[in-house]
């Protein structure tokens, strides 16, 4: 029995340091947007939370466009959530709940382009993008994201398991047409599985760097982890504002990741064990 | 047969409709410019004036010139030193959260995944400061301990090392959530009878759980592979466009991007493309036969 005691305290203490080295950089990025520049850049380090906050917030907001590159980010992050989600779905529950030729090798093809590298094609996606004049514009950003393979398998999955086939058959009788049925009734089942795709779309696409940063010409259209990075390489001498500004660009994913945790993590160990 | 096959075609239209956005958005922006970055492999361009059929050169420059084997070597290390601590801490944490008497575990679980929702940017910022040679929290931390500084940032191993670090910080907790899953589909009759048989918890762990985590594990190892070869933000926003002093942070993925949108070799750039892509495909396999091969 003392030997378990001794156990849970042990394993507890090893959880309880893998915590606290998981969200320290959270809790030094705080630190450091509340000191001055001269205080980050000061030895030895200050570990306490100072007063500059507020002023180092004005400094970013003053200086850049931060509101801008939120809302441009808040933009296309939305945007290409929400057409997943249609699209995804849509696809999702066809190959679920409905039969026709050729479905199955369709379905293979569809996995099958989730092994193609995506990085293979970013000088000549590029080029199509500068043939289409899309350089320099979100639709760069949205439209090769607004549908994809691992949405369509998601859903798919999801609805296989959830949506009964008589319900197809009760719509059909009571004249509701294909996009009908879709929508009115295969879709609020759908809701645990399409709030997990667009939260996990969202988080991808806010987050994404090297792409924008190839696309985005002009700073007025720069999402926040391109306007962010260059922020970074200008301003060395304000460097408190720097910071103050990565950890406004933090802050909202992470409120809106506790928000959806508990589902998000299991629906993410999910889909892998599935895959 | 054919009016037939056409009529049940016609018939499930709006099926074929409902799927097609997805196969039109792939032949676009997925299919089509694989084929086309083949085509322009073989061209010396610059994306403005005209290109010129240019043969193999760009692969024989490639693979002539020591900054690609360098990028290669640098991605290749830093894969190492991530990948395998990374993996080794999932399992062991997943593990450890398993166990029938934590407390909390889903507070625990929201904190080890935070780090993977938390933007790639903002880490490589947070990190440059904490390994930064004079008021980095790393170095103070060697003070306390009596030892001297480390220029981290302007050596080979350091940046690979802060870049290692950064990966390893961000990705143990998603890969435990994933083992952590695996390791609940495990039945707990199977450790009732092994113990019954008189196993150790080791021969438990060796005999039981390896064995049905292992497609799990594979899974991990393929898809830290494939991101480990594409890194790119972590250098980037860390130590620039040549990988920092030394250039231990020039990674395949940065060195593509530096030649084709800092240079302006477009043809070369697709040529690197086709060069990372073999080496994903071979490295995978690689992986993938020695965690498959390991079970026989």
């Amino acid at each position: 029995m003392a030997t378990s005691k001794w156990k849970t305290v042990a394993l507890h203490a090893v959880l309880i340091a893998g915590f606290l080295l998981s969200i320290f950089p959270f809790y030094w990025l705080t630190v450091m947007a509340t000191r001055k520049t001269g205080e980050i850049y000061g030895y030895p380090p200050k570990l306490g939370f100072g007063t500059q906050l507020l002023d180092n917030i004005q400094r970013v907001v003053s200086t850049i466009d931060f509101f801008g590159a939120f809302a441009n980010s808040l933009f296309v992050s939305g945007s290409v959530a929400l057409l997943v989600l249609f699209f995804d779905s849509l696809a999702g529950v066809t190959f679920a709940k409905y039969e026709f030729p050729g479905k199955k090798w369709l379905f293979v093809l569809l996995l099958a382009t989730m092994m193609a590298p995506a990085q293979l094609s970013l000088v000549p996606s590029f080029v199509i993008m500068a043939k289409f004049g899309w350089v320099g514009s979100f639709k760069a950003l949205i439209i090769p994201g607004m549908v994809n393979a691992f949405g369509i398998f998601w859903i798919r999955q999801y609805a296989e398991e959830s949506i009964p086939t008589e319900l197809i058959e009760a719509g059909r009788i009571d004249g509701c047409g294909f996009f009908r049925i879709y929508w009115s009734l295969m879709l609020p089942i759908l809701r645990p599985a399409l709030s997990f795709l667009g939260a996990f779309t969202f988080i991808g696409v806010w987050n994404d760097y090297l792409w924008p940063l190839i696309i985005l010409n002009n700073e007025r259209k720069f999402t926040l982890q391109v306007a962010l990075s260059s922020l970074n390489g200008i301003y060395v001498t304000d460097y408190a504002m720097v910071i103050a500004g990565t950890l406004l660009a933090v802050l909202p994913l992470v409120i809106l990741f506790l928000f959806v945790s508990r589902q998000f993590i299991s629906d993410i160990a999910a889909g892998a064990v599935k895959s | 047969m054919n009016r037939r096959l056409t009529a049940e075609i016609w018939k499930h239209r709006k099926a074929y409709a409902a799927i097609s956005p997805f196969f039109i958005v792939f032949a676009i922006f997925g299919l089509f410019p694989i084929a086309f970055s083949m085509y322009l492999s073989f061209q010396k361009w610059d994306g403005i004036g005209d290109m010129t059929f240019n043969g193999l050169n760009n692969y024989r420059f490639m693979l002539g010139d020591p900054e690609f084997w360098h990028a290669v070597t640098n991605t290749l290390l830093i894969w190492v030193y991530s990948t395998i601590p990374m993996l080794f801490l999932a399992l062991v944490l997943a593990f450890l959260l398993n166990a029938s008497f934590v407390k909390c575990r889903t507070f625990f679980r929201i904190g080890y995944f935070l780090p993977n929702v938390t933007s790639l940017v903002a880490v490589a910022i947070v990190f440059s400061t904490l390994f930064s040679s004079n008021y980095g929290l790393l170095n103070y931390a060697l003070n306390l301990f009596g030892l001297q500084s480390v220029e981290f940032l302007q050596r080979t191993w350091g940046i690979q090392f802060a870049i290692s670090l950064m990966i390893v910080w961000r990705w143990v907790g998603y890969n435990a959530i994933i083992y952590l899953a695996g390791l609940q589909s495990i039945p707990a009759v199977l450790y009732e009878a092994a113990r019954m048989d008189g196993a150790t918890g080791a021969q438990a762990f060796f005999r039981i759980t390896v064995p049905i985590l292992r497609p799990i594990i594979l899974f991990t190892v393929i898809t830290s592979t494939i991101g480990g070869m594409q890194i790119f933000t972590e250098p980037q926003v860390l130590v620039g466009n040549d990988g920092g002093p030394g250039g231990g942070g020039l990674t395949i993925v940065l060195y593509l991007y530096r030649e084709a949108f800092i240079n302006n070799y477009f043809g070369y750039g697709a040529a690197v493309g086709w060069g990372m892509f073999v080496l994903i495909a071979l490295f995978s396999l690689v992986n993938w036969r020695l965690v498959k091969g390991s079970s026989n």
